[in-house]
């Protein structure tokens, strides 16, 4: 108990981060029309390949002669990249076709 | 000083991210967004890759970072160009198991390199972010298949509960090694590994074809956990405040889909496992007897109407007939016909999809109606085309509390004068269920490929 009541201490900001995030993300997304429902999970998840940074980190952090992680994190740096730059252009291009719609009438 | 800039850059990272979802969620900004994202996304990765010094040690290897990132952004971009629209759903959902196997990598690089003085923490945020990674990472390449039609249904008797076992052991199992002493079993952390890609294959292969954006949108959302558990491990805000947003933001989308088809998440994620019975008894019960109709005549009734609604469904997905669809479009109003499209809110794989596809074939945006609007303009109309489309116009939904889509907003297609339905054969659609409507007096069925079947609608009418 004494160990998590700490832990909690110690990473206050930590927890004010995910909770405040948590609402963040609930209010930004609630009141978005359905037609804009695949564009947006495409976005989001282009989004959650910050986790790149990680990658990155991993292999920097490595020793050069450490296959085994040099091989792993050269893996998860390319497949996290794949993650953030397909899905920012997928996502491009889905609204794209939107703003052609746009320009043949006027919606909303 | 070099620590403090990399800390404003994931402080760039984070609000951009943030501004960036917010704009995403207006049709007007959408595309503006993504790319305030994307901005925020190159600084922050920007500023790890130059500014990050961990106890004053600069980077190694960059040699090898450098490459794979060419050649990540090198695939991600070519296939995200290449793909075809109505591929989009699948590509998204590869894009979504690529960033959970990162996460995955992530904490198997990490497990092996466990300090000596780690905290229970510590390794219970690498062991989650292992296990929802991968079960992200599975899932979303049995979501790809079964949306490209690799992988079909597949469900054995018990299977709700055998997979409650597997994740009750995966559970187990990881408190195990969290709780446990500093001497980890490294087999054991390979096991809650094999057991969580075996979890997400089998999460995932029970729920029909139809509800895979929904299972898309919730593995997005485990994703996004995912990347705050490492953001965590690093203590690393854009990632944690990224990871937490996605999956927030992801959570309340998967919400939202269900409710725009009227059904429960819990209906979604476990609904299929009854959903085969009740559809045995039903194709035995209603099967009643239909008429069919020719393409000329087809092409005769639609041409002397006044008004025809045009509803679009996956079925002109699959054939690509959205250009087709929009030529047909233009040769009936060019012979005075007023033609729009009617769009239900979940028409085709994904919420949107169809908006999607026809804007690619130019067609108007004015000449799309939503479910309401077009509801209240079938009465007025001669001819409802249906291409393709099965449950989302179901009169079961309205008027048959035991069928499973019962209480689905429908487009009421049934109070037009003639309804032509195109299908490719007399199978039931992705509900599993039969559709009275093809029995209906007023219902004429014109089998076949959409393309083909509007090709050559396109040649009768050009002849008439």
């Amino acid at each position: 108990m004494q160990t998590l009541l700490d832990f909690i201490q110690a990473n206050i900001e930590l927890f004010y981060i995910v909770i405040l995030s948590v609402f963040l993300g609930i209010e930004v997304i609630s009141r978005v029309p359905s037609v804009l429902h695949t564009p947006l999970m495409s976005g989001a998840n282009a989004i959650h390949g910050v986790i790149i940074i990680g990658s990155i980190i991993v292999m920097g952090e490595a020793s050069p002669d450490n296959y085994v992680v040099l091989a792993l994190g050269f893996v998860a740096v390319i497949v996290g990249t794949i993650n953030v730059v397909g899905g920012f252009v997928v996502t491009d291009r889905m609204l794209e076709m939107f703003k052609t719609g746009k320009q043949n009438g006027s919606k909303k | 000083m070099q620590t403090s800039i990399l800390s404003i850059c994931y402080l760039i990272g984070s609000i951009s991210f943030i501004i960036g979802l917010k704009m995403l969620s207006n049709p007007a900004t959408a595309r503006k967004g993504n790319l305030v994202s994307a901005a925020g996304m190159g600084i922050a990765i920007l500023g790890t890759l130059f500014l990050y010094q961990p106890d004053g040690k600069t980077f190694h290897n960059y040699g090898w970072i450098a490459g794979a990132l060419v050649i990540g952004a090198v695939i991600g971009s070519v296939a995200a160009r290449k793909v075809k629209m109505t591929a989009m759903p699948e590509m998204v959902s590869i894009f979504n198991g690529m960033g959970g196997l990162c996460a995955a990598l992530i904490s198997i690089v990490e497990f092996g390199r466990i300090a000596e003085d780690h905290t229970d923490l510590h390794v219970l945020t690498i062991i989650a972010g292992m296990i929802i990674g991968s079960v992200s990472f599975a899932g979303s390449m049995v979501a790809y298949g079964k949306l490209s039609g690799k992988v079909k249904d597949h469900t054995f008797p018990g299977q709700h509960i055998f997979n409650l076992v597997v994740l009750f052991v995966i559970v187990v199992m990881g408190a195990f090694i969290v709780i446990g002493d500093s001497s980890v079993p490294v087999f054991m952390f390979y096991g809650i590994l094999f057991l969580s890609v075996c979890y997400g294959v089998l999460f995932v292969a029970p729920i029909g074809g139809a509800d895979m954006p929904v299972v898309i949108s919730l593995l997005n959302s485990f994703t996004g956990i995912a990347t705050a558990c490492a953001g965590f491990l690093y203590n690393n805000q854009v990632m944690l405040t990224g990871g937490i947003l996605v999956g927030s933001a992801g959570a309340i989308l998967t919400i939202l889909m269900c409710k725009a088809m009227n059904r429960s998440l819990k209906n979604v994620l476990i609904g299929s496992f009854g959903g085969t019975t009740v559809s045995a008894e039903h194709a035995t019960g209603e099967q009643g007897s239909y008429k069919e109709i020719s393409v000329t005549d087809a092409a005769m009734v639609m041409n002397y109407a006044h008004k025809v609604i045009i509803v679009p469904g996956y079925g002109l997905a699959v054939a690509q007939a959205q250009h087709t669809c929009h030529e047909l479009e233009k040769l009936l109003r060019d012979n005075g016909v007023d033609v729009k499209y009617a769009i239900h809110p979940v028409a085709g794989r994904m919420p949107g999809h169809m908006n999607v596809l026809l804007a690619e074939a130019d067609v108007s945006y004015d000449d799309l109606l939503e479910l309401e609007p077009a509801n209240e303009q079938f009465s007025s109309t001669d001819v409802v085309l249906i291409l393709g489309a099965n449950d989302v116009v179901n009169p079961a939904a309205e008027n048959d509390p035991s069928s499973p889509i019962y209480g689905m907003p429908i487009l009421q297609v049934t109070k037009a004068k003639t309804v032509i339905v195109n299908k490719r054969s007399m199978r039931p659609g992705y509900a599993g269920i039969e559709n009275e409507l093809f029995f209906m007096p007023n219902t004429s069925m014109l089998f076949g490929d959409a393309k083909g079947v509007l090709q050559q609608l396109i040649n009768e009418i050009k002849s008439l």
